[in-house]
């Protein structure tokens, strides 16, 4: 059933981009390992995590735009998720060192010896199986998202109330990671990884193939979420986000509806968590920060919410910008951070795609108005009951 | 008035709900017929937009008892739950998905299997499709079907409204101030309609706009402050001393 | 049974025995009545023999002489017992008098009068210490400070000697009793004599009254003594001496309630601060202020500045550089609050989501400004003299600063109230929350209304800025860390509601710091954080919710 909503029909322009995401799929690792350096299009072995971890951020910011471009949800806790599918790898990643460790203890992870644990907690068993980790990576984040939206939803806590709270779970699950009795390595979390599935991490045939699994993982989410949106559920996703009340008395629930696609976005998110760690090298409890989950929400307003296109492009747009600049000006960076928030803001609430898009619906509403005069009379009279309904929306 | 229960669409008795301090509701009690076209009339702050809230389970009473279609108890449920046992409600503002086409909008509102997963796996039938072809005929809205909501004036959002509200297939429909803002033709066109949808099922409709109220030419429920003050044809009830004084004024 | 002991000790002077006693009990009364100078040459000379005591014998002897100097009661004692353990004392082998080591290396002084010694004998040895003989010492040295005329220096003497109270030094303590006029002291002393009370073979009636006497005090103390009388008691004692240890952890455990309701509400104040200007932009207009924690810290770097300031221009000021503190505080933050407002959210009514994600952006420029002009190390704001140091209420201690910011948040508070209820801007403002349109029609300029709150609600966080100041690191993140229990005070006491935020304020620092000894700091803060976003499952709109159509 799912294959069959991933082939259903999408927009010509999601299939375009989720072509151009699995040719980078294949020909950025062949560029890397197949090209010698001094061709001017080999890509050299420092940018391929880079552009993974670009990659990362952007099914991140897809997963939230599934709920607060789609569903109207604006999670401020959607780092959580990202951490929790990072932690759960990094336990798969922790545990496959084995007694390589500086303590070389065959069963515990370094921080466990070193805090004198004897024995393996019961959460850890299982993950030195990647087919119980990779299960993890989504029902961990799934799960949290589920209780956590099961109460919100229910109670009808809408709006910056639910963003408040989704602030103060990632808040309250920061402080919890930070603590050493956690057993999740404390401040400075999981790191010194050695293999992944048998591979040695740092060799660059592995960071070839973790880039091409995450660019596919992008596009089958792109894919996925594409199936979604245009199906009759996508449709009243929207319906929910413009007239919660209005769905509800058509006889929607809307709690369920929200609580899916919640669930889904987390657990996407958890996938771009789990593939981001290995690429990073480390995971510690910092992701779980809320200025992090914050950053995704910008993300996703520059390229532009409410479109699929637009998030990953902004997750490109800011995080390339970023690396510019903490490289570049480190002190300007949170500067031009924050005037991007406002500036996007004021400026730009449809983002660059939604921009786009809008512009070129224009252009092609006036073409039709021409033909008609009474549509575009009618425009007319649309566009001014809207500016005079607009001081009522204000308040 | 048990007798009265199990026979009618719609049974308020007694019902009460205070906000604060301020009794919103005192005591109602009335009866809607099947097939009856009611309509409601009171000042501003009588309970008109309260007992809407209380009927479609958005509002839950203080006291006093609510049941729907002879039997099923409407204060132990929810919106959802009203709305797919057949009660339709148009709010006072009209309330469109915006940014959906008028197509999907009725198409949303269709009344089929509303779960997550069926609406996931939702295909279009022909059945479905003529349906909907059906309703924007109903509301003259066909020419319009593939604009979005967002285009449409104030009055064709308000007849957009209630063809969702058609494609529901509603046993009771509730509608709030249909005509404000409408020009004196939609106006009469909207009773036109109102009459016709009426004769498959009962409408309660809320208005200040008393031509309208006598173009409809049915049953009339004066409410001021919370409880029914009189109930009687238009004339009976506009010729009442305290409606005079509580509403239409001297 | 003393005196038996000493006369045994000191039989090499028995011909003076009888004397020397007389002259001791005249003494003591005498050192007690003034600090006597003009005495001191008689009181010398009278306890020379027993200075000597010191340089003969073995170890216990020597302790027997250092009880016996301390028991004289001479104002000399303190300083020749001082000598003794700093190892400056010096005797012959063979026994005689004792003398003081001078500045010179092999020069003596009289250990009485100080005064150089030209013929000290030739085979002087350094008097040498054991522990039994420094704990003696010690000891003697704490009885001594009893006659001291610092209060303070006896208080501590008598605190001391609760802990370590020995039957010998009960004449002194009755002596010193006699005299004492301060009432906290005398108590302290009455409880030391209780205790030795307890350790000697005193009559029922006297110890049981001893036992009433600590159980008294009623403190932590009190409580040590009297598990540890519970050991060595008499079986009749026992029964009242339990019945006092559990009386006494009953009041305790009282007290330790009413402590961390301080704790608790000295937390909730500094809640109340940072979150009652969030209130108002968020109660009143319903916007989301990111940028408040931002707000508070910017308070925080202007009472810095002014302390600076002050200090540069008139250092006699500092003590009251506070009072400058806050006005400006409140004034620069609140003209920033009004810039804010105009220049970004007015932009962004109706558009909540939007507000947040401005305002967040404009939190991170304001925290690298101030990173990039004062640095992002903290700086150091100092404590008025009036707010340092600490008090005690009954078994309650507290800092003094702790004090003043519950009053100040206090006061805030009432101000407030009563800026919204009584005043004109109140009333438009509260008209502007109620019905915009309806305000506007009636003459009042509602931009100018928005502007105002918003700034009157970030001049608030900025107060609460010159308050944290007091108790925090002064850093950029200062704002951060309150942001979000600012937002859980504000969504847990209901919106639009100052009493609501009041409420929730109290309720949160308590139930934090209740958690606290349980949980641990990070642990309870997290349980408060669950406990909250489960709250607002039941009430999604805060304790003190509005309710009916006006909230849609």
């Amino acid at each position: 059933m799912i294959s069959q909503m991933l082939l259903r029909r999408h927009e010509k322009k999601t299939l375009i981009v989720a072509l151009i995401i699995v040719l980078a799929a294949v020909l950025v690792p062949l560029s890397n390992l197949l090209l010698a350096e001094t061709n001017p299009l080999h890509i050299p072995g420092y940018l391929v995590p880079l552009l993974g971890k670009y990659l990362c951020y952007a099914l991140l910011a897809l997963a939230l735009d599934l709920v607060w471009g789609y569903c109207g949800i604006l999670s401020l806790g959607h780092g959580a998720f990202f951490a929790l599918g990072g932690y759960a790898m990094g336990m798969y990643l922790m545990r496959q060192i084995g007694n390589r460790g500086v303590y070389a203890n065959p069963e515990l992870p370094d921080f466990m010896v070193f805090l004198n644990w004897q024995e393996l907690p019961w959460y850890w068993y299982g993950f030195n199986h990647f087919a119980f980790a990779a299960l993890m990576v989504l029902v961990v984040p799934g799960l949290l998202a589920f209780v956590f939206g099961w109460f919100a939803f229910r109670s009808r806590v809408t709006g910056v109330y639910l963003s408040i709270i989704t602030q103060a779970m990632t808040y309250a699950l920061l402080l919890a990671f930070f603590r050493n009795e956690m057993g999740f390595g404390g401040n400075n979390g999981l790191t010194d990884f050695k293999d992944i599935l048998g591979q040695n991490i740092q060799a660059s045939g592995t960071r070839a193939a973790l880039f091409a699994a995450t660019a596919i993982a992008l596009a089958l989410a792109l894919l996925l979420s594409s199936a979604i949106v245009r199906s009759k559920y996508g449709k009243v996703l929207v319906g929910v986000r413009d007239a919660e009340s209005r769905t509800r008395f058509l006889g929607y629930r809307v709690e369920n509806m929200k609580l899916f696609i919640f669930t889904i976005s987390a657990m996407m998110a958890g996938v771009a968590g789990a593939l981001y760690v290995p690429q990073v090298g480390i995971i510690n409890p910092g992701e779980f920060a809320p200025g992090n989950s914050i950053e995704v929400v910008i993300w996703t307003a520059v390229g532009g919410r409410g479109t699929l296109i637009g998030p990953i492009i902004g997750a490109f747009l800011v995080n390339f910008g970023k690396s510019i600049f903490t490289a570049a000006f480190p002190e300007f960076w949170l500067f031009a951070l924050g005037a991007l928030f406002v500036a996007t803001t004021l400026f730009l609430p449809k983002g660059i795609v939604g921009t786009v898009q809008q512009y070129f619906a224009r252009r092609k509403e006036y073409k039709t108005a021409g033909e008609t005069e009474k549509t575009y009379q009618e425009d007319k009279a649309a566009a001014l009951t809207a500016a005079t309904a607009s001081p009522q929306a204000a308040e | 008035m048990a007798e009265k229960m199990s026979t009618s669409m719609l049974y308020l008795d007694g019902v009460s709900v205070s906000f604060d301090g301020f009794k919103a509701l005192n005591s109602l009690s009335f009866v809607v017929e099947p097939g009856e076209l009611r309509a409601i009339i009171g000042p501003n702050g009588a309970g008109k937009t309260t007992m809407m809230d209380i009927i479609t389970g958005k509002t839950r009473p203080d006291s006093g008892q609510v049941f729907f279609n002879g039997e099923i108890d409407l204060t132990k449920k929810d919106e959802a739950d009203i709305a797919q046992l057949g009660i339709g409600r148009k709010f006072q503002k009209p309330t469109v998905f915006e940014s959906h086409t008028v197509w999907d909008n009725i198409e949303l509102a269709l009344n089929r299997k509303r779960g997550v997963f069926s609406t996931l796996f939702y295909r279009m039938t022909p059945g479905d499709k003529a349906r909907i072809e059906e309703i924007l005929e109903t509301v003259r809205m066909t020419a319009r079907k593939d604009d979005l909501a967002a285009n449409l004036s104030h009055g064709q959002k308000q007849w957009l409204e209630i063809g969702m509200l058609l494609a529901q297939e509603p046993k009771l429909l509730l509608v709030d101030e249909p005509v404000a803002g409408m020009t004196d033709a939609e106006t009469s066109e909207t009773a036109v309609l109102l009459k016709e949808i009426a004769k498959t099922r009962s409408v309660v409709v809320v208005e200040h706009d008393m031509g309208f109220i006598r173009d409809l030419g049915v049953k009339v429920t004066c409410l001021a402050e919370g409880s029914v003050l009189a109930e009687g044809s238009i004339d009976f009830v506009s010729n009442d001393p305290k409606v005079i004084e509580n509403y239409l004024g001297r | 049974m003393q005196r038996i002991r000493k006369g045994r000790r000191v039989k090499a002077n028995g011909t003076r025995r009888a004397m020397y006693r007389a002259i001791q009990t005249f003494l003591v009364a005498l050192c007690l009545l003034v600090s006597c100078l003009a005495t001191g040459l008689r009181a010398q000379e009278d306890i020379r023999p027993l200075v000597d005591a010191l340089g003969v014998g073995n170890f216990p002897q020597k302790v027997e002489a250092v009880n016996a100097l301390a028991a004289s009661g001479n104002p000399k004692v303190a300083e020749i017992l001082q000598n003794l353990s700093d190892g400056k004392l010096f005797a012959p082998k063979s026994g005689g008098p004792v003398f003081l080591e001078g500045e010179a290396s092999g020069s003596y002084l009289d250990v009485l009068t100080g005064a150089a010694i030209g013929d000290a004998p030739g085979n002087l040895a350094k008097i040498r210490l054991n522990n039994s003989l420094r704990g003696a010492i010690s000891a003697a040295m704490s009885q001594l400070t009893l006659l001291s005329p610092d209060r303070s220096a006896r208080l501590a003497a008598a605190n001391d000697l609760l802990k370590d109270a020995n039957p010998e030094n009960l004449d002194l303590l009755n002596s010193a009793l006699a005299e004492e006029k301060d009432a906290e002291v005398k108590s302290t002393m009455e409880a030391v004599r209780a205790v030795i009370l307890l350790k000697t073979d005193a009559s029922f009636e006297d110890k049981k009254a001893a036992i009433d006497t600590i159980a008294a005090r009623g403190n932590r103390d009190a409580l040590t003594i009297l598990t540890a009388a519970a050991a060595t008691a008499p079986d009749e004692l026992r029964p009242g001496i339990e019945e006092s240890i559990r009386s006494i952890n009953r009041s305790l455990a009282l007290w330790d309630v009413a402590q961390n309701i301080w704790y608790g509400l000295s937390l909730g104040s500094v809640l109340l601060l940072a979150a009652i200007g969030l209130a108002i932009t968020f109660g009143v207009m319903g916007v989301i202020n990111m940028a408040h924690g931002e707000m508070v810290m910017l308070g925080a770097y202007t009472t810095y500045v002014v302390q600076q300031t002050v200090q540069a221009v008139a250092p006699g000021l500092v003590d009251y550089s506070l009072a400058f503190a806050v006005p400006m505080a409140f004034l620069f933050t609140g003209l920033v609050g009004v810039g804010i407002e105009r220049g970004i959210i007015r932009w962004l009514y109706g558009r909540p989501l939007e507000t947040l994600l401005a305002t967040w952006g404009l939190s991170l420029i304001l925290q690298q400004t101030i990173r990039t002009i004062f640095g992002p190390t903290n700086r150091q704001v100092d404590n008025p003299s009036w707010m340092s140091g600490t008090f005690e209420v009954g078994g309650l201690a507290s800092t003094w600063n702790r004090l003043w910011i519950i009053v100040f948040a206090i006061s805030v508070f009432i101000a407030l109230l009563l800026l919204l209820k009584r005043s004109k801007f109140g009333l438009q403002m509260r008209a502007v929350t109620q019905n915009r349109r309806m305000a506007s029609s009636m003459g009042i300029r509602t931009p100018w209304v928005d502007a105002l709150t918003f700034g009157l609600g970030s001049g608030i966080a900025g107060m609460a800025g010159v308050a944290l100041s007091q108790i925090d690191n002064v850093s950029p993140n200062l704002g951060q860390n309150y942001i979000i229990d600012s937002f859980m005070v504000v969504v847990f006491g209901g919106v639009g509601n100052l009493w609501g935020t009041l409420v929730g304020a109290l309720t949160l620092g308590i139930a934090n710091k209740f958690l606290e000894p349980y949980a641990g700091a990070v642990l309870g803060k997290i349980v408060i954080l669950i406990c909250i976003i489960l709250f607002i499952q039941r009430r999604p709109r805060g304790l003190f919710a509005l309710k009916g159509r006006a909230i849609e």
